[in-house]
């Protein structure tokens, strides 16, 4: 009685043998290391660029370990943090801003590992110390830009149809066109219908009649916002890929997140300002004429400079070019030494520049920089009750005021932009592309290196302390039993380090703080069992007692287990960040801590006792 | 485990000290309410940490004079951390690095430990999530429980947890502590806890109905939670040294998160106790309620 199946054996061994080979890469430790790309995302590292970095690396730094290539980037491996430091400056003064240069720790895990999918546990933000933001993608606002788009071809439609308008305008994200005959009105609902059909045979529009005033709504029906949403929301992630790339952070997370937000991660980074002036400049930029004498006042509009509010100028209202038509932007010196940034469009934006630009050399080309931005006012809402109402608005300022020299096209350039910092800043707003909806954040969370690394040092600390006591406790109470106990503990955790790297699943503060609960629970499966034995011996042998005590013990352990999980889970769906990884570890302790308690607790307790006979049971 | 202790003897006077409890916390969290973290609450909130103690009025006074008013002040786990809460001003995020800045133009040059800001949407929209999760929890579990045993311990289990997490929001109102996600998490996790107690008791409940018929249901319930003591005990020690672990060397930031854990703990092994079986008796639970069910595939035997 008691003894242990082949089967329970290879069960048992292959668990721990994966278990192990999984939790192992967290053994090896980091070494410094620096991460080359080129500054246009569009292009991969390749090996010119590969030897050019080697042939750096040799005249001028003092030494290096690996240098390879890996996900279009080169990835050079230093034994010191001098070496990485010393290669990172003459690099970068070689290179200069033709690629990005970014500093991070490699794991040193050994290539027959990788090969198998192991790697070591990934930090949370929480441990790694970096920062967190949550962005919103304004919806109403390019729902807002599109109508205008609309309301501009329907003016001009209805124009050319002889259809008599009284009034026309943008309204509660409503296109709104009042007519002066019934005539006119119903040639528009007419037209209306047709454009209602999308190309894939969805609804459009919703079209409201209100004929008694010769009046017609038009909205867009939920299936175009969802499509008009999913477009920006997309576009924007790429902005934003784009932007984080510049900053140089090894192992960014870009995200969309529910509808309409976008999660940015970025580990390591130390300095949130710098980041979020970049993420952050929820922007778009419009190129547009200087208004000359000869422009009406109506097609004028007078704007503020951005780095001198006193300073403003008239540009023409009509739109040249808009931001997301600049395929790059560099910076550069000119025949004199100063700074400029050169720019290249896209064919459609070229086109627009050549025709804008032909018949107008000499005259002032503005670039304006439009900002999402909001404030709030307290007002007093319906039930009395003093509420703080946030509206958002738009401020567009010029960056940019230059002369025309000449008919331009696809590539141009600005000259007079300031110093070479102000014109790399410049370029980088151009280079990283328009966003196709304003964006601003939500949220932000920023852990700083040194908190990290306490983070990490306090739970450490504590899941030791907490597991001796636990171990100290089972086998002053439990002995023998108390012993299997114990190392069957010891396996839970090598399980969950492994389960938690093969996942890649990330480890977190409130993540370490589940591990440890895991560990003061885990035993309870184990006390479950031996304290059902101990009953049982009352009336039985000891063989027999073990052997119901594991069984009876089973249904209880499962259902106890089942319950807690479904917490777990529920958790990890509604928690984000942190609280996910709590939920991570929780959950996977409690499989681990039931797998360890029934198989492996049982297997040693058989080769301690199994197949002898005892007399007495010391539990 | 020889030892018989009358538990349902005293049951009158537990469900008297449970109700106490329980009425306390409602009214301190209808009256007084939650001090709502960041998480919640929506706003600001930076750690900075200094090489020599920092006077906190003269922080203070630079806050007043820069037209941050509405904000805290405070040391953090030592008086070498400042914790600088600020409330929401219009979800404007740069509040954080502004004050850093800020403190360091006036000569108090420290390190940037932490910045969070929560945008007022965005905490609301986590309040309405956690207290939907805890909610879609509960009712998850009833609905297991139920199944895997019967409705009367569902309705017993489910007491028993709404019993724990109103206490524990109870202390948290009385006491003022902060009530932040890490605090909903470990609510849940106590939810996880105290059920894993009360299954181990109501699995033992079940068992006994179904062998020994010769006791009442009082008898019954004692002798079950008599023979389960041991484990009950046991298993709430370890997992309370190590919770105690947490909040003695895990650092400031799980404080709250273990706080409730332990509160939790020791809540959730008196409510496996008293509420279910408390629940148990005044529903009047019999042996016909733990009828032992076909075992499944009976049907398929009986085939020619």
């Amino acid at each position: 009685m008691n003894k242990n199946s082949a089967l329970r054996y290879i069960t048992i061994l292959i668990v721990l043998g994966l278990g192990c080979l999984y939790a192992l890469p967290n053994l090896y430790p980091t070494q410094p290391a620096v991460q080359i790309a080129y500054t246009d995302s569009g292009k991969s590292a390749d090996q010119s660029l590969l030897d050019e970095a080697e042939a750096i690396l040799d005249n001028q730094a003092s030494g290096y370990q690996d240098i390879f290539l890996r996900d279009n980037k080169i990835v050079v491996k230093f034994n010191t943090l001098d070496q990485q430091l010393e290669a990172k400056t003459a690099l970068q003064n070689t290179l200069l801003d033709k690629v990005i240069i970014a500093l991070n720790l490699e794991p040193t895990t050994p290539q027959w590992l990788k090969d198998l999918g192991g790697s070591p546990v990934k930090l949370g933000l929480d441990l790694s110390g970096g920062v967190h933001f949550l962005l919103e993608v304004d919806i109403d606002t390019a729902l807002q830009a599109r109508l205008e788009v609309l309301l501009d071809n329907y003016r001009k439609s209805f124009r050319e149809d002889k259809l008599r308008v009284a009034n026309s305008s943008v309204k509660d994200l409503a296109l709104v066109f009042e007519f002066k005959d019934t005539e006119s009105y119903n040639n528009a609902l007419r037209a209306y219908r047709n454009d209602s059909i999308g190309i894939n045979g969805g609804i459009q529009y919703i079209i409201t009649e209100r004929p008694s005033r010769k009046t017609l709504l038009l909205e867009y029906s939920d299936v175009a916002i969802k499509e008009i949403r999913d477009y920006a929301v997309g576009q924007n992630l790429t902005t934003l890929r784009n932007r984080v790339n510049e900053l140089g952070v090894s192992e960014p997370v870009v995200q969309r997140q529910g509808a309409n937000r976008i999660v940015v991660q970025l580990p390591g980074v130390q300095d949130p300002t710098a980041a979020k002036k970049i993420i952050g400049k929820t922007a778009n930029l419009e190129f547009r004429l200087e208004a000359n004498a000869r422009t009406s006042p109506l097609r004028k509009e007078e704007f503020n400079f951005k780095d001198n509010e006193y300073r403003t100028a008239f540009l023409e209202r009509a739109v040249v070019v808009t931001g997301d038509r600049v395929t790059n932007a560099n910076t550069g010196f000119d025949e004199s030494g100063f700074s400029q940034v050169n720019i290249t469009l896209d064919m459609q934006g070229g086109r627009a520049m050549q025709k804008a630009t032909s018949g107008n050399i000499g005259r002032g080309l503005g670039v304006l920089f439009v900002e999402q931005k909001s404030k709030s006012e307290l007002v007093t809402d319906e039930f009395g009750n003093k509420v703080i109402e946030q509206t958002s608005y738009i401020e567009k300022n010029i960056i940019s005021l230059a002369t025309i020299q000449a008919v331009l096209g696809t590539s141009f350039r600005i000259t007079g932009v300031g110093s070479p910092q102000e014109a790399s800043e410049l370029a980088l707003l151009l280079r990283a592309g328009a966003l196709a909806a304003p964006m601003k954040f939500v949220e932000e969370r920023t852990v700083g290196p040194s908190l990290g690394k306490e983070n990490i040092e306090l739970g450490m600390t504590s899941i030791l302390i907490g597991f001796s006591l636990v171990i100290l406790f089972m086998a002053l109470y439990y002995r023998v039993f108390g012993l299997a106990a114990n190392i069957s503990l010891v396996i839970n955790l090598v399980l969950i380090t492994g389960i938690m790297s093969l996942l890649g699943a990330s480890l977190t503060l409130p993540g370490i703080a589940g591990i440890v609960l895991t560990v003061g629970m885990a035993v309870d499966a184990n006390v479950l069992i031996f304290s059902r034995i101990r009953e049982e011996l009352k009336n039985k042998d000891p063989q027999s007692a073990i052997h119901d005590g594991f069984s009876r013990a089973f249904v209880t352990i499962f259902d106890a287990n089942v319950t807690t999980l479904i917490a777990a889970l529920i958790l990890y769906v509604i928690g984000t960040g942190p609280i996910k990884g709590f939920a991570i570890t929780l959950s996977i302790g409690i499989v681990t801590s039931m797998f360890t308690a029934i198989m492996c607790t049982r297997a040693m307790v058989n080769l301690i006792y199994g197949n002898k006979n005892i007399k007495e049971l010391k539990i | 485990m020889n030892k018989k202790i009358p538990f349902m003897k005293y049951r009158k006077v537990a469900a008297i000290v449970s109700a106490v409890l329980f009425s306390i916390s409602v009214l301190s969290l209808s009256f007084k309410g939650l001090s709502l973290g960041l998480d919640f609450s929506g706003g600001t909130l930076i750690e900075v940490t200094y090489e020599e103690p920092v006077e906190l009025e003269s922080i203070r006074n630079i806050l007043i004079e820069n037209d941050y008013e509405d904000s805290q002040v405070v040391n953090f786990g030592s008086n070498l951390d400042v914790l600088i809460k600020v409330a929401d001003q219009n979800g404007n995020s740069s509040i954080g690095e502004n004050i850093f800045n800020l403190l360091n133009d006036s000569g108090l040059n420290g390190e940037l430990k932490r910045v969070e800001f929560v945008g007022p949407q965005v905490g609301s929209e986590l309040r309405d999530q956690g207290g939907l999760g805890m909610l879609v929890a509960l009712f998850m579990i009833l609905m297991y429980v139920a199944f895997r045993f019967q409705y009367k311990f569902a309705l017993g289990a489910v007491s028993a947890l709404g019993h724990d997490v109103v206490i524990i929001l109870g202390f948290f109102s009385i006491f003022a502590w902060d009530f932040d996600l890490t605090v909903l998490a470990a609510l849940l996790a106590v939810i996880g806890y105290s059920l894993n107690d009360t299954i181990v008791v109501s699995d033992r409940i079940r068992e006994n109905f179904r062998s020994e018929r010769t006791l009442g249901p009082q008898e019954m319930i004692d002798l079950s939670l008599n023979q389960t003591l041991g484990r009950t005990i046991v298993t709430s020690l370890t997992t309370l040294l190590v919770l105690f672990a947490l909040y003695i060397f895990g650092g400031e930031l799980i404080k709250g998160f273990s706080l409730a854990l332990i509160l939790g703990v020791m809540v959730g092994t008196y409510s496996s106790i008293y509420v279910v079986a408390n629940m148990l008796m005044s529903l009047s639970i019999t042996q016909e309620d733990l009828a032992v069910p076909e075992p499944e595939g009976a049907d398929f035997d009986e085939l020619p």
